[in-house]
Order: structure tokens, then C-alpha cells, then sequence
């Protein structure tokens, strides 16, 4: 069974969002790189799914050559091979970087690779478009489920759970198929730093991304940092204390107690 | 035309679909034009008393032999095929899981544009969407323009107030029948499995404690659960603690965990990162528990305590049991 996942590369903000001048990105220049807590989790489920079925596991990202970092990531946590759709560093919309990423799968087909299972992140980190996973298992004529918490494989057919209150839907679908997922669904794993050392020796596929919005429009305009209240805490006391000051507190303020 | 999908509990509408609703009125305000919504499931129809309050002029019911049940594509499908006939310029679904889902295989099938989680939607002049929404779980906004014969929106939760219409209505019922291939109705929920609840759930809790890398260990959340107890709340915890192994996914905080909105969130050993933040944003107030007087989660607490955790949550926890 051959799997792949799709990440981003997004920037790791820390405490404070900081935008450039234009406001149209947030200013990554103190800033490391990560991917959605919810991609991990897909590349963490598509090896263990090949460890499972055997086959082999992948991983794609649509971004600039910097992206790789996050293709190298995944292949620490023991995939197999990794493609980059390489773009100028622009950031593309959910319709275009579907497409794309749709035609890079029939492109690998026709290289003799045909995956499985395609997963994905519910939503991605920065965008959260909630759509690129759909619109990708629409343009490839695949069912899709999205939201995905647990996710078995028997004969060719997929047994996804989606949360929803007081329990569980179930969902079965058969192969190939898309499937969105949330974080919680696994623990990824650590890489460890042999694996880490040898992910940054290993070969990485570069394809051209091929991906149109088609009808209508949705562009980002600028972003902009919403105003939070930073007006500084009242300070209680140190350490123990101030007991009695969170007692009162409880107590009065929140009545709680 | 604007398309609203109302979600609903057996012919009650859902929460979230009446915040989309409000939206949804005020863009066909904005265009001069009427309110329609597509409802699915046997009780659908039923919805058309509760809608007139919210200025619907027509309830479309989606019926059809082969749909039982949740089934998203076949859903999505209808909804693109209703907005076509209907010639809606725009579809309107809440920003829950399924609102979402939905919304995409409209999007796909319809071939139109999706803006997900707007918190704010003008018409500009040129008729056009000049948007606002949530990026990085809230934590930014994005302007953005959305235009197309067809264009969908998703409200993000908690966003709009739910608002009746000036005027009330008396929505007429339509039955819409889609035609739906085997292909579109593949993906359908097969069975529910109910969960085992224990303990009040993050999401209702009115105080929650919640654990950070500060807390050191699996071991030292025992206190945390204690205080819980004493307060009647529940505890929760940031990723750095779910990554370590100390606490189960299902309690983190975050933008990829839940969303919570106690009346009080003592945070213990957090340093308060963005997407740690959005989490506990609906939080009535904030009390800090942290060695670091510098920590960003005091910026953003009503209250601190600068000191560790280990000595000051089991003096709290004596101090409270002693109390009563
Ligand atoms: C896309 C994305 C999504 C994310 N989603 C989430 C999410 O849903 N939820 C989430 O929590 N994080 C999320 N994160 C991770 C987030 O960015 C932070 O890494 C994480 O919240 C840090 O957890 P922490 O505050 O416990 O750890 P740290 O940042 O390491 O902070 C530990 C704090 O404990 C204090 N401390 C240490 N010892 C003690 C002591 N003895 N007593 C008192 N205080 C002490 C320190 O001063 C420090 O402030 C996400 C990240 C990304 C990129
Ligand atoms: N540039 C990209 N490259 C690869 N995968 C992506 C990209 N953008 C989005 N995705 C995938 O699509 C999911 C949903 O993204 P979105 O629709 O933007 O919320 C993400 O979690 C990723 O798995």
C-alpha cells in the first residue's frame, strides 16, 4: 500500500504574531519553520500504515525550495521519499495548490507510483481553508472523509472515526481514498538524530507544480495582527505566599469558591 | 439569492447554523435579495416554523430515496445543485466540521471560491466580498476578497450574534429532490459509536486547570487534578505536555485542541503561545501560575502568581480544603 502525505511549511510563531511592513506575511525573521500539529499526524499515519501493509510512505509539500526542510522532517520519521512543488515563495490558494497537487499525483501514477491513501490535514495552520483535501479527492474522483481521528485499513477498505458529541461517527470507505486528519489521531514519533543526519543526505523529487484556481476569486487582501489586551496582569505575590490572595480571588472575584 | 445550510437537531437548528443564518440575512440585506435554506434529514421540514424568525423565505428540503443519514459529498453535491437552480450568488454554511465539509464539495462540484471562518462579510460595490477571517485558529485576521457567480462562506463560530429578523416570515416548504449518481453517496456515515464520558468535558468546564511544560512530569498533574476537584472544574494542558506523554490529546488547549470559555483558567507552567492562547481566548478571566515573571501568559492573565508551581498549587489545594 502506498501512501502519501501533504504538508505546509508555515512559521513557528512563538508568543507574539509580528507581520511585515505590508502586512502581507508574518515576519519569519526570527522565526523557525514548522508544519500543523495535524500533518504530523498524517505523516505519522502513512508510516505506520506501510509499516502495517507494507508499500511505501510519502511525503509532498507545495512551497519554495526552503520546504524541504518539512519534506526532510518526515523523512526523519522513517517515509520513504519525498516531492517538492517548488514555487517562488508566493503563497498559493487552496484551489490552485488542489489542483497542483492533484495533477502531481497522476504524474507519480504515470512514473508507476499510485497511492492508496492520500492524507492530509483536516485544516492547514496558517490558512485553514478547510478544503484542499476535498477539493484534491474531488478532482481525482476518490471518496474523501475529513476530521479523521482513527483510521483502520482491512482489505482494501478504510474504517475512519470522525468525533462528533458523545462519540464516535464511523465511516468505511474503500481504496483509494482521501483522508483529512486531526491531531490526536497518533503520537508522532521522534526522530532521532541518525535519522535526522541521514534525511539530510537523502534525494528529494522536484516537480514543477502545474495548479489553476479556476472560476471566481478568493485573494488575500493583508492580514492583520487583532488587538489583544497586554495590559500586564495584577501581580498576587511570590511563590506560596500568595495563597490567600488566590483564595480571595476564587473566592470574590470569580466566586467560584 | 443567498443559500444558507442549516444543521439541526432533530428539526431543532443548530447554534452555529442560526449564527450563519444572521450572516447570511445580512448579505441578502446588503444585495436586495431573499433568503433561502437547504435542510437535510426526515425532520427537516419542520424546520420552516423555527426559520421564519430569522427571515427565511424558503425552506428547501433535500430529500431523496438513497440518502439516509449523513452522507458528505452527496450533501455537498445537493447543496451545489440547489444553488444552481436556485442561481444563488453566494452559499452560507456555520464553521462547524460538517459546515465545512459540506461547503468543500459544494465548492468542488460548483467550482467556486470557499472562504472558511469569516467573521465579518461587505458587499463592496463591484458586488464583490470584502472579507475578513480567521487564520492561525483566530489569532490573525485575514482581509480578503471573494468574488464569483458562485461563492461560498463559512461564519466562524461564536462570531455573529444570533439575531431574529425585523420582520418575520412564513417560509414556504419546498421539496428538493438532487440527482445523485452511486459515486456521491459512497462516503456516508455507517455507524455512531458512543464515547465514554468521564468527568465534565473541556469545552463546558467553568474552571479549568491547565498543565504545561512547567508541571515537570506525568505525576506532579495530580495536584492539578486535586484543585480541579476542589473548584468542580476539570484539567486541561498544552501541547508541549501532550508531546512529552504526560497528558492524553483530548485535553489540550489550542488551536488544535479545544476551545474553552470557563469563568476562571489558571494556567499552570504555560508560557501562553499564540496557538496555546486562541484556545483559552473565550476564558472569562486568566490567573498565571509561573517561575517566569517574563512569560507572555502574564501579559495576557488577569492575575499572577510568579513562583513554582510544585510549592503553590498544594498550598492552594490545603488552603482551599481547609476553608471548608
Ligand atoms: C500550528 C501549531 C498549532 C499548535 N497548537 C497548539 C495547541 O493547540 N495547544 C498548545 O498548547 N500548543 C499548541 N502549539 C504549540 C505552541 O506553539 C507551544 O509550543 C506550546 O503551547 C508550549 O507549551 P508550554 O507553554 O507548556 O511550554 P513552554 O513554552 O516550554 O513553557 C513552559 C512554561 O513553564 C514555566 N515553568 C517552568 N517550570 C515551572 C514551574 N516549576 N512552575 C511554574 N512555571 C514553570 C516556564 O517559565 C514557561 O513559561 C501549536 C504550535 C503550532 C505550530
Ligand atoms: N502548500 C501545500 N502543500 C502541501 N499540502 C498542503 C498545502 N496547503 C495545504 N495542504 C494540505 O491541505 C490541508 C488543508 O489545507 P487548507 O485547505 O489550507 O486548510 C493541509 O493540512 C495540508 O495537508
Amino acid at each position: 500500500m502506498n501512501v502519501l502525505a501533504c504538508v505546509k511549511r508555515v512559521p513557528n510563531t512563538g508568543a507574539k504574531i509580528v507581520l511585515t511592513d505590508d502586512n502581507q506575511r508574518i515576519d519569519a525573521s526570527n522565526l523557525g519553520f514548522t508544519m500543523s500539529p495535524h500533518e504530523e499526524c498524517a505523516i505519522e499515519e502513512a508510516i505506520q500504515q506501510v509499516e502495517a501493509h507494507g508499500g511505501s510512505a510519502h511525503v509532498l509539500t507545495l512551497g519554495p525550495e526552503d520546504a524541504t526542510e518539512q519534506l526532510r522532517t518526515g523523512l526523519a520519521m522513517q517515509a520513504d521519499e519525498a516531492t517538492l512543488l517548488e514555487t517562488d515563495g508566493a503563497e498559493w490558494g487552496p484551489r490552485a495548490t488542489a489542483d497542483a497537487i492533484a495533477n502531481a499525483v497522476r504524474d507519480l501514477a504515470d512514473d508507476g507510483t499510485e497511492f492508496d491513501l492520500l492524507l492530509f490535514g483536516t485544516e492547514s495552520a496558517d490558512a485553514a481553508n478547510y478544503q484542499v483535501g476535498v477539493r484534491v479527492a474531488r478532482k481525482l474522483g476518490r471518496p474523501c472523509v475529513t476530521g479523521i481521528k482513527s483510521l483502520d485499513v482491512e482489505d482494501g477498505t478504510a474504517i475512519a472515526g470522525r468525533e462528533v458529541s458523545g462519540g464516535e461517527e464511523i465511516y468505511e470507505v474503500d481504496l483509494p481514498a482521501v483522508v483529512t486528519v486531526k491531531e490526536g489521531i497518533n503520537e508522532p514519533r521522534y526522530a532521532s538524530m541518525r535519522a535526522k543526519m541521514q534525511a539530510r543526505k537523502q534525494e528529494l523529487d522536484h516537480l514543477e507544480p502545474a495548479g489553476a484556481a479556476g472560476g471566481g476569486t478568493f485573494e488575500k487582501v493583508r492580514l492583520e495582527a487583532p488587538e489583544t489586551d497586554d495590559s500586564a496582569a495584577e501581580v498576587l505575590g511570590d511563590g506560596p505566599d500568595a495563597v490567600p490572595e488566590i483564595v480571595e480571588v476564587l473566592e470574590s472575584e470569580v466566586e467560584v469558591l | 439569492m443567498i443559500l444558507a445550510f442549516v444543521e439541526h437537531e432533530s428539526g431543532l437548528p443548530d447554534e452555529v447554523s442560526l449564527e450563519a443564518l444572521s450572516l447570511a440575512r445580512s448579505l441578502a440585506t446588503a444585495e436586495g435579495t431573499e433568503l433561502a435554506a437547504a435542510v437535510f434529514g426526515d425532520e427537516g421540514a419542520a424546520l420552516a416554523d423555527e426559520l421564519g424568525a430569522y427571515g427565511v423565505e424558503e425552506v428547501h428540503h433535500v430529500t431523496h430515496d438513497d440518502l439516509e443519514g449523513y452522507a458528505p459529498e452527496a450533501w455537498g453535491e445537493s447543496v451545489a445543485q440547489l444553488a444552481d437552480d436556485l442561481e444563488a450568488g453566494t452559499v452560507v454554511v456555520p464553521g462547524t466540521d460538517r459546515g465545512h465539509e459540506v461547503a468543500a464539495h459544494a465548492g468542488a462540484t460548483l467550482d467556486a471560491p470557499m472562504a472558511a471562518n469569516c467573521v465579518a462579510v461587505d458587499v463592496g460595490d463591484d458586488g464583490a466580498y470584502e472579507l475578513e477571517r480567521h487564520r492561525w485558529g483566530g489569532s490573525l485576521l485575514e482581509h480578503a476578497r471573494l468574488e464569483g457567480e458562485r461563492k461560498l462562506v463559512s461564519a466562524a463560530k461564536h462570531e455573529f450574534p444570533v439575531e431574529a429578523a425585523d420582520e418575520e416570515t412564513d417560509p414556504t416548504v419546498v421539496t428538493f429532490s438532487p440527482s445523485l449518481e452511486a459515486e456521491h453517496l459512497r462516503v456516508r456515515v455507517d455507524r455512531v459509536e458512543s464515547g465514554d464520558e468521564e468527568g465534565i468535558p473541556l469545552g463546558e468546564a467553568r474552571v479549568v486547570v491547565g498543565g504545561g511544560r512547567g508541571v515537570g512530569g506525568p505525576d506532579d498533574y495530580d495536584q492539578l487534578e486535586e484543585l480541579a476537584d476542589l473548584l468542580g472544574g476539570t484539567v486541561g494542558a498544552s501541547r508541549a505536555a501532550i508531546n512529552e506523554g504526560w497528558r492524553p490529546h483530548d485535553d489540550q488547549v489550542g488551536q488544535t485542541g479545544a476551545k474553552i470559555s470557563p469563568d476562571i483558567y489558571i494556567a499552570c507552567g504555560i508560557s501562553g503561545a499564540v496557538q496555546h492562547m486562541v484556545g483559552c481566548k473565550g476564558s472569562e478571566t486568566i490567573l498565571a501560575i509561573n517561575t517566569d515573571p517574563e512569560a507572555a501568559i502574564i501579559q495576557k492573565a488577569d492575575w499572577a502568581v510568579v513562583g513554582d508551581l510544585h510549592e503553590v498549587v498544594p498550598e492552594l489545594n490545603d488552603a482551599i480544603r481547609e476553608r471548608t
